[in-house]
């Protein structure tokens, strides 16, 4: 069964500068600023191609990035949960 | 307002009304030599009035005014009402500012670079930036750094240097007497002087300088020197900022081209005559 879709603030609507290892984001429709850290911003991205459930995010991913074992999995929930409520993501 | 005032500080005109003569009379001396604004417009209004209006004469309490009012603003004695017109024109400052991004911070400059100290009340930046300003560097503020969001630039806001407790009498030490306003004992924040800052602070007021370097001194250790990362740069410089948030993305882009365009230190120092010598060290360094 697939979960739930989400889909992420346009590029245009956030500002991404990077800073020795973080990335701030400015949300323009928010006026608020993120300080994120890897993989906050690969996920933003990969979510770009188009809306996804959290096991497509995944797979996305990983053709870009190495994994290892479940534990990333379990990371990539977190912080998808995280930018949910951020803000910067939302469901499809 | 019975009594007025208009001073021309930095880029920014100030026009402080008050209920009492004395306040402004006070205000009038320790900035006898700055400018009137040029085209008499002034962008903020202080007022300073009394808390009910027959405490003008009873027991009279200054409350501070102006197009922003904090709610929470401690009325002061009247004997204090210098120090709430100096608080009031920060307050004004503060909250209403929109033309650049306001840092709490005291700046100086030397040889065209301009030197951003920050850091928590107490952390001694307004005591280095007074003693650097009367050691070979232009003080440009003591209070409040102004970043213009095009160029940039750091323009000056030289006003009166507001010394707390023990910098009184190390500035005491080093400054003409006739610079100083009145002390203040007993205000909120201990024992208060202000002290003018020198002819070329004042007569360099509308001269703007590009920042070189940010330092977050810290009073009262073994002198020590460490670099700062530009993301912990950032976050401490949005929280020493008044109106980040309020200047939306025109803020975010001009505070990450200043975070990633300069280096940033952070200096440990016992007392004050290491932290000169230091910051000196680190403009040798800047022009080689």
């Amino acid at each position: 069964m697939a979960g739930a879709r989400y889909i992420a603030e346009p590029e245009s609507e956030v500002d991404a500068v990077a800073l020795d290892g973080l990335t701030l984001l400015f949300h323009t429709p928010s006026g608020m600023t993120h300080i994120v850290a890897a993989p906050a911003p690969e996920i933003l991205d990969a979510l770009r191609g188009g809306p996804a459930d959290a096991a497509e995010l995944i797979r996305r991913l990983r053709l870009r990035f190495d994994f290892e074992g479940n534990e990333s999995e379990a990371a990539i929930h977190a912080r998808l949960d995280e930018l949910e409520a951020a803000g910067l993501v939302r469901r499809a | 307002m019975r009594h007025q005032l208009a001073l021309q500080i930095g880029p920014v005109g100030f026009r402080v009304g008050s209920a009492w003569r004395a306040p402004l009379d006070a205000l009038a001396a320790l900035y006898a030599d700055y400018p009137k604004p040029a085209d008499g417009l002034c962008d903020f209004t202080v007022r300073l009035e009394p808390e009910r209006p027959w405490r003008r004469f009873i027991r009279p309490s200054v409350a501070i005014r102006g197009d922003y009012i904090l709610p929470d603003a401690a009325p002061l004695s009247l004997a204090h009402g210098l120090l709430a017109a100096e608080m009031g024109m920060n307050l004004q400052m503060a909250l209403e500012q929109k033309h650049y991004l306001l840092l709490h911070a005291a700046t100086v400059e030397k040889d065209g670079r301009a030197l951003v100290m920050t850091g928590e009340s107490g952390a001694g930046k307004s005591t280095l930036a007074a003693l650097l300003g009367e050691r070979g560097w232009r003080l440009m503020g003591d209070e409040f750094a102004l970043l213009d969001m095009e160029s940039g630039m750091l323009l000056p806001f030289p006003r009166a240097i507001s010394l707390k407790n023990g910098a009184i009498a190390v500035m005491e030490a080093e400054v003409d007497p006739s610079r100083f306003g009145p002390r203040l004992d007993g205000t909120p924040k201990g024992a208060i002087r202000h002290m003018r800052p020198n002819a070329s602070a004042i007569g360099r007021m509308g001269e703007g300088a590009m920042p070189a370097l940010i330092l977050f001194p810290r009073f009262g250790q073994a002198a020590s020197v460490r670099g700062v990362g530009q993301a912990e740069v950032f976050i401490r410089l949005t929280q020493a900022s008044t109106n980040y948030v309020a200047l939306g993305r025109r803020g975010f882009d001009a505070l990450t081209r200043l975070v990633r365009s300069i280096p940033a230190l952070a200096i440990d120092y016992p007392d004050t005559d290491t932290a000169v010598g230091l910051i000196d060290d680190f403009r040798r360094e800047l022009a080689a």
